[in-house]
């Protein structure tokens, strides 16, 4: 009760204050209608485009991966060449579950990923992240490229380059099987995307967030108001680890197959150039770009690699020159643009 | 056992001396402006490719190929510097990741295009193909002659930083930029003049690996992975450093594929790790 009080009271003084800012750091946390369109797409997909319903889980995924670099990135400012490192780590968890110890049931699964990644996420994390500029670049690089040499040293365990093939999933709560046109898959991974989404929205939205958001801009006034940078820094890399553990996982369960190119600088850059596409910072940024990238990766690459690996290249070239703050970004000025002619 | 340890120690050097000469540009570059370049790869790819065309559909010798390389990408590195690096030199290392690797992409994309993905290969010169005699057993003569070219550069290399007003300008620079900027050393230019030689070294490195290792467009970040390592382990803006740790990981790396050929490049990243963790700046880097 009283507490409800305290916000009313801050509520009226910030009304009082009557600063646009300020309403908006009150009420920023709460839902938009625009926010719906993502899942209702989603949704859409399902029943439109049910010949495409595999390549959409793959989306899906990516947006999850890139959600997690957010989170580090966007919000943290943590840059990280390594990424991929816990995207395989989810990947193999659960491949070696299936294999190794026939583990198969995917809902469990996905837990055991997102803890080894977690583990992993806090143990590398509360090593690295002491690190800064390019030191740390080097760190995450070769931590990825650590863990993809070390796989590839026991190929007995986890089959190295060839991979563990052959894994077969057990059906969703014992009930849904996984269907030749990845329907039950696409639905799963939706699910799994949103219950992440919601947990970091939360997390964004949070006084924690709020440290990170500090962190990133500003670090030496963090330190100097005597908030704990380190210990957030290793919490946020400890759950973006664990995020991209699942992400890696659902890949796995998808492709029912894994090898040691989840651990590629490749990946860890293509999530990256993702990211940035979509503009960091921001949640939807991940969607945007990951969606784009995706159905673009899949039209051009078919048709011409170079074409595409080029568009790619030019693409981050022209972003990091001209729109910084990603395709989000852009609309977001553009938008600006035409109510202030409208205004005027 | 003497012979083969000889072996391995002229692969290793040999090794070792083409990944000095690639990055030793990247090193000083980085040392100075701080800029992190992901695209020296592609520079040093590009100048392969340069050879290639040259000595193939030009009939140039091998040695002038090399000599045209380093002259070619110099001038065209500058032209990229000038027009994309020198706008990011003030903003975060993230922005400039993006965009070199934005540039390196392109440079794959590029030379895949013109000479397609399988590894391009060239006939070396009579002098330089068979083996010598250096004692103990023979070599590829080839491996003695990068080796040479190696310890040639590394002596050039040293009396151009110690022993010449430009190289003292530099190591000024790298020391502390405002400090020599408002002595009156004009560190754009230097930095651009860096720049060109270095992207130049990294061509002639690319062009003498050729043999060594095949050329295909994705050596632009196959390889950068290892130039980066060898530059952190040295510590930016260190020629010494960069020496030192090519030496360590190119002897480790080769060492470590003879002895034990399915660990890879384990013992290399693991010995880059724990020097970078012990000494965050390099071995030889200031801190």
């Amino acid at each position: 009760m009283a507490e409800s009080n305290t916000v009313r009271d801050d509520k009226a003084a910030a009304s009082s204050l009557s600063g646009r800012g300020v309403d908006f750091l009150l009420n920023r946390h709460r839902f938009k209608p625009a926010e719906a369109l993502p899942w209702i797409l989603a949704i859409a997909v399902y029943f439109f485009l049910p010949d495409r319903l595999t390549f959409g889980s793959q989306v899906l995924i990516m947006v999850l991966f890139a959600l997690s670099l957010d989170l580090i990135l966007g919000y943290a400012g943590i840059v990280t060449l390594g990424h991929a490192a816990f995207f395989g780590l989810g990947a193999y968890t659960v491949g070696l579950l299936v294999i190794r110890a026939g583990w198969n049931e995917p809902i469990s699964s996905l837990f055991a990923a997102a803890a080894v990644a977690a583990l992993a996420g806090f143990v590398s994390g509360w090593v690295l992240l002491r690190y800064r500029g390019f030191t740390l670049l080097m760190l995450t690089l070769a931590t990825a490229v650590l863990l993809m040499e070390l796989g590839n040293l026991r190929s007995d365990i986890t089959g190295g380059y060839d991979g563990l093939p052959g894994m077969v999933i057990a059906p969703l709560f014992g009930v849904f099987e996984y269907d030749l046109y990845g329907k039950t898959n696409y639905l799963y991974t939706l699910a799994v995307l949103f219950v992440v989404f919601m947990i970091v929205r939360r997390i964004v939205y949070s006084p924690f967030g709020e440290a990170l958001t500090g962190i990133r801009e500003n670090v030496r006034r963090m330190h100097a108001i005597g908030a704990p940078v380190h210990r957030h820094l290793v919490v946020a890399y400890t759950i973006a680890a664990a995020i991209a553990g699942v992400a890696g996982a659902l890949n796995a369960q998808t492709n029912a197959y894994v090898t040691l190119g989840v651990f590629e600088f490749e990946r860890s850059a293509a999530v990256m150039v993702i990211l940035i596409l979509g503009g960091t910072g921001r949640l939807y940024g991940a969607f945007v770009g990951a969606v784009i990238y995706m159905v673009l990766e899949d039209d051009l690459a078919k048709w011409s690699p170079e074409f595409w690996q080029f568009g790619v290249g030019l693409l981050l070239v022209v972003t990091v020159l001209f729109a910084r703050r990603g395709l989000l970004g852009l609309f977001e000025d553009i938008g600006r643009y035409i109510s202030k002619k409208r205004a005027s | 056992m003497i012979g083969s340890i000889a072996s391995i120690l002229v692969d290793g050097l040999a090794y070792a001396m083409f990944l000095f000469i690639v990055s030793v540009g990247l090193s000083v570059t980085m040392g100075l402006m701080g800029f992190v370049n992901l695209a020296h790869g592609a520079f040093a790819m590009a100048g392969g490719y340069v050879v290639l065309t040259a000595m193939r559909y030009f009939g140039v010798p091998f040695i002038a190929a090399l000599a045209l390389t380093f002259f070619v990408i110099g001038a065209v590195s500058v032209v990229f510097e000038r027009t994309l690096y020198a706008r990011l030199y003030k903003a975060g290392e993230l922005d400039q990741v993006l965009l070199t690797i934005g540039l390196a992409f392109m440079a794959i994309a590029g030379a895949t295009y013109f000479f397609g993905p399988i590894p391009q290969h060239i006939t070396m010169p009579d002098w330089l193909a068979g083996h010598i005699d250096i004692g103990l057993r023979t070599v590829p003569t080839y491996r003695a002659f990068l080796i040479l070219i190696g310890f040639a550069l590394v002596i050039a290399l040293w009396y151009g930083f110690e022993r010449t007003t430009l190289g003292a300008k530099i190591r000024a620079a790298v020391d502390n930029r405002r400090m020599a900027q408002s002595v009156g050393i004009n560190v754009d230019l230097l930095f651009t003049l860096t720049f060109a030689v270095g992207s130049g070294l990294a061509a002639l490195g690319g062009g003498l690996s050729i043999h060594l290792l095949g050329l295909t467009p994705t050596f632009a970040l196959v390889y950068l992975v290892l130039f980066l390592l060898v530059v952190s382990v040295g510590g930016l803006g260190s020629v010494k450093g960069t020496l030192v740790a090519a030496l360590v990981l190119g002897i480790f790396d080769t060492t470590g594929k003879y002895l034990y050929a399915e660990a890879g490049g384990f013992f290399i990243y693991a010995i880059a790790m724990a020097v970078l963790l012990i000494k965050p700046a390099g071995l030889y880097g200031r801190e």
